[in-house]
C-alpha cells in the first residue's frame, strides 16, 4: 500500500498552526487507505526536505494543504521534495485546476504523485457549505442567508483570489444561499464592508484559510466590526450594522477537509473508495439538535 | 521460545540462518546448529528441535530480528547494543531493562513474552521518577502534542531544542511503535542516523541551501562566511539544538563552531536557521557606523550583561531584588530612565563622521 503525505505551512510562532494537518491526517490514517500517513511542514518538522525518507512505502501521494495554487505549490514544495523534472506546465492549470503529476524524488527511490492543493479541489466547495452548516448549527442553512467566502487577496499572486472566486461561483450555482460574495482582506471588495454587500439579514462568513491564526482570529473579526479587540472575543452571531454575522473561522479546520485530501489522492490514482465512505460518515455535519 | 518460532527456524534453515552467534543450516545430510562455543552437525529433526529448545534465547532472538528491517531494525539493535553484546548477556540485561539516550529521550528495551521486546520511552530527566507518577501514553501520535509545548507552556518551533517537556511515559511500546514515537518527537532523526551509519548521509551545506532559496528567502545567500559562523554559533550548538551539525559553509570550508555532541546528525540548515539567516542577511547589509555615547563603566558592563542574559535565556532566573545583577529588571529600568529618551533611544547619542 502507498503512503500519503500532507504538506502544510506550519509556523515558527503559532502552536495551533499545525492542528488542521494533524487532525485531517488522523482522520485519513484511521480510514486505513494508506500504509502510512505523514504530515510535513515548511516551518516545522518533518520538513519537506526530509519527510520522504521517513517512509517505508515506495509510492507516495503528496497533497498540499494549501488554499491556492502559487508560490508554494508550484515552486517551494516540488523544489524541497526534490521532484526531478517538475515543471508547473505538468499541471496544465490556469490557476484553479491543478490535478496531479507523477515524478521521482532525487534523494529517495520512490514514485511521487504530486497533487494540486486541497483548496482548489471542486469538493472544497462542499466544505465551505458544511462550514456554514457547522457554524449556524443548521444543516439546511441557506434560504434568506447570505454567504461570504473570504480570501487574503494579494497583488503578488492572482491565483489567491481565483480560488476564492471559483468557490464563491460554485456555491452560487447551487442556488442554495440567497446571496454569495467573494470578499478579501487586501483587495476590493473588502471584508471590512461586509454589511454593505448583503441584503440578507443573516450572513455567514467563511474565511478560505487552512488554519486559525493571526488573520482569522484577529484581523478579520476586528475588520468586520465583530469586536474592537479580538482578545475580548465576540459573539456568533454578532450584530453588525443591522446584519447578523455568523463568523465561521478558518475553513481548513472543518473535519470534512479530510475528504478533500482523499479526493486529491483519488484523482491521482489512489484506491480510496472505501476510505472516502468512512471519512464522509465521520465528518458529516451532525443534524441540528444532536 | 514457542512452537511457531521453532517452526519458523526449521523452515528458515534451508536458506541458512545467521544471527547474533546462532547459525543454522539444513541440507541433504541434516541440520547443523551452532551457538558460540558449541557446534553440532548432521542432526535429525528431533535432535535439532531438542537443541533449539535448549537454546530458547537464541531462537527467539533470531525470530525477533528476522521480523524487522531497515532503519527500524538498525535503531532497535542500537538501543539494546545488539552488535556489541552477546545474546546470553543481553537477555539477562534486558530483564532489568537496557537504556539508551536519544536527545532528551530515554529509551529502555525490556524483554516481553517469548523473546518479544517491549520498550519504554520517557524524558531523560524523569529517569528516577516512579512510572506511576508519570502521565501514561500508548499512542505514538500523542508524541506530536507532547513535543509542541515546553514545561513552561511555551511553543517549541524546533523539535530538537533541549526543551522537551517532562512528566510523561510510553510504558510499553512494540519496536515499530517505539520508532514511530521517537520520530514524532524528533522527526527524521532515525532515518538520517541510519543513513549516516550506512555511509550515505546526504549533507547539504549552507551555501547550497542558500542558493536554492527564492522569494523573501532569496537574500539568505548574501550572508558571508563570517555571518554563517555567527549563525551556527547562535542556533546550532548543544544549548539550542540536540542535533549534531554535519553541514558547513560548503564542502571545502568547515565552520569553526563545534558540531555538537548529538547522537543524530543534522544534514542541512533547518527552516528556523534559514529564517534567522534571512533576518541577519538583511541586517548585515548595513554598513557599520561609529557612535559616541556617554556611559559609566558600570553601565557599559551592564549592557554587555543584558546581551549575555538574553542570549543565554537567563532573564527569568534573575532574582526580583538582585539589583546587583546587570540583567535585573529594576536595574534595566533605572538605566532606561537615566539614559534613554521618550522614544527609547539613547539620549545625546552622536553619530561620528567616519
Amino acid at each position: 500500500m502507498p503512503a500519503l503525505v500532507i504538506v502544510a505551512h506550519g509556523s515558527h510562532l503559532n502552536p495551533g498552526s499545525h492542528g488542521p494537518a494533524f487532525a485531517h491526517a488522523d482522520t485519513v490514517r484511521e480510514s486505513g487507505a494508506f500504509a502510512e500517513v505523514r504530515e510535513a511542514f515548511w516551518k516545522e518538522e518533518p520538513s519537506f526536505r526530509e519527510v520522504l525518507r521517513t517512509l517505508d512505502s515506495d509510492e507516495v501521494y503528496v497533497v498540499p494543504l494549501f488554499i491556492s495554487e502559487g508560490y508554494f505549490t508550484e515552486q517551494v514544495i516540488p523544489r524541497e521534495l526534490r521532484l526531478d523534472g517538475w515543471d508547473v506546465s505538468l499541471w496544465d492549470s490556469s490557476g484553479t485546476d491543478a490535478d496531479t503529476a507523477t515524478l521521482t524524488a532525487a534523494d529517495v527511490e520512490k514514485t511521487i504523485h504530486y497533487c494540486g492543493p486541497a483548496g482548489t479541489h471542486p469538493s472544497m466547495t462542499d466544505v465551505i457549505v458544511q462550514r456554514a452548516e457547522s457554524v449556524t448549527g443548521d444543516p439546511d442553512v441557506g434560504e434568506d442567508v447570505g454567504l461570504a467566502v473570504v480570501g487574503h487577496g494579494t497583488d503578488r499572486n492572482e491565483n489567491s483570489a481565483k480560488a476564492v472566486k471559483y468557490h464563491a461561483d460554485r456555491v452560487r450555482e447551487m442556488e442554495r444561499f440567497a446571496e454569495v460574495k467573494a470578499l478579501f482582506m487586501d483587495e476590493e471588495p473588502e471584508v471590512d464592508d461586509v454589511a454593505d454587500y448583503f441584503e440578507s439579514e443573516d450572513v455567514v462568513v467563511v474565511p478560505l484559510f487552512v488554519a486559525d491564526g493571526y488573520h482569522t482570529q484577529e484581523d478579520i473579526p476586528e475588520d468586520m466590526g465583530l469586536t474592537d479587540d479580538y482578545r475580548e472575543g465576540y459573539d456568533i452571531p454578532a450584530e453588525v450594522e443591522g446584519h447578523r454575522i455568523w463568523y465561521a473561522g478558518a475553513v481548513g479546520t472543518e473535519p470534512l477537509m479530510a475528504d478533500v485530501i482523499l479526493e486529491r489522492a483519488a484523482d491521482a490514482g489512489a484506491d480510496v473508495t472505501e476510505a472516502l465512505d468512512i471519512v464522509r460518515r465521520r465528518t458529516a455535519t451532525p443534524a441540528a439538535g444532536d | 521460545m514457542n512452537d511457531s518460532q521453532l517452526d519458523a527456524l526449521r523452515e528458515a534453515a534451508t536458506d541458512g540462518v545467521a544471527c547474533d552467534g546462532l547459525s543454522v543450516t539444513h541440507d541433504g545430510s541434516g541440520y547443523t546448529f551452532e551457538t558460540p562455543g558449541v557446534s553440532h552437525a548432521d542432526l535429525s529433526e528431533t535432535e535439532f528441535d531438542a537443541l533449539a529448545t535448549e537454546n530458547p534465547w537464541f531462537v527467539s532472538n533470531w525470530e525477533y530480528w528476522n521480523g524487522l528491517d531497515g532503519a527500524t531494525k538498525a535503531y532497535l539493535r542500537w538501543v539494546e547494543r545488539a552488535d556489541e553484546v552477546g545474546v546470553r548477556e543481553r537477555y539477562e540485561s534486558l530483564v532489568a531493562g537496557l537504556s539508551r539516550e536519544w536527545g532528551q529521550l530515554l529509551v529502555t528495551a525490556g524483554l516481553g513474552e517469548d523473546g518479544e521486546r517491549v520498550y519504554e520511552l520517557r524524558h531523560t530527566a524523569d529517569v528516577d521518577v516512579e512510572v506511576d507518577d508519570l502521565e501514561h501514553h500508548d499512542d505514538p501520535l500523542d508524541a506530536r502534542e507532547l513535543a509542541t509545548l515546553d514545561d513552561d507552556g511555551e511553543y517549541r518551533p524546533l523539535k530538537t531544542a533541549p526543551t522537551l517537556a517532562t512528566g510523561w511515559v510510553f510504558p510499553a511500546l512494540d519496536g515499530r511503535d517505539l520508532v514511530r514515537t521517537v520520530e514524532f518527537f524528533y522527526p527524521a532523526t532515525v532515518a538520517n542516523w541510519h543513513r549516516e551509519r550506512e555511509g550515505d548521509l546526504d549533507v547539504t551545506h549552507f551555501r547550497e541551501t542558500a542558493e536554492r532559496q527564492t522569494g523573501i528567502y532569496g537574500v539568505v545567500d548574501d550572508l558571508d562566511v563570517d555571518g554563517v559562523e555567527n549563525l551556527a554559533a547562535a542556533c546550532c550548538v548543544d544549548s539550542q539544538c540536540l542535533k549534531r551539525r554535519e553541514w558547513d559553509e560548503d564542502g571545502s570550508t568547515e565552520l569553526d563552531v563545534p558540531r555538537g555532541d548529538g547522537v543524530f546528525p543534522c544534514r542541512e540548515p533547518c527552516s528556523l536557521v534559514v529564517a534567522a539567516a534571512r533576518q541577519w542577511a538583511i541586517l548585515e547589509s548595513e554598513e557599520p557606523r561609529t557612535y559616541e555615547i556617554e556611559l559609566t563603566p558600570s553601565e557599559r558592563g551592564q549592557i554587555e550583561t543584558l546581551i549575555e542574559a538574553v542570549a543565554d535565556g537567563r532573564v527569568d532566573e534573575v532574582r526580583e531584588a538582585d539589583v546587583g545583577d546587570g540583567a535585573n529588571r529594576y536595574r534595566a529600568r533605572y538605566l532606561r530612565a537615566k539614559r534613554l529618551d521618550d522614544d527609547g533611544g539613547f539620549e545625546g547619542i552622536r553619530e561620528k563622521d567616519s
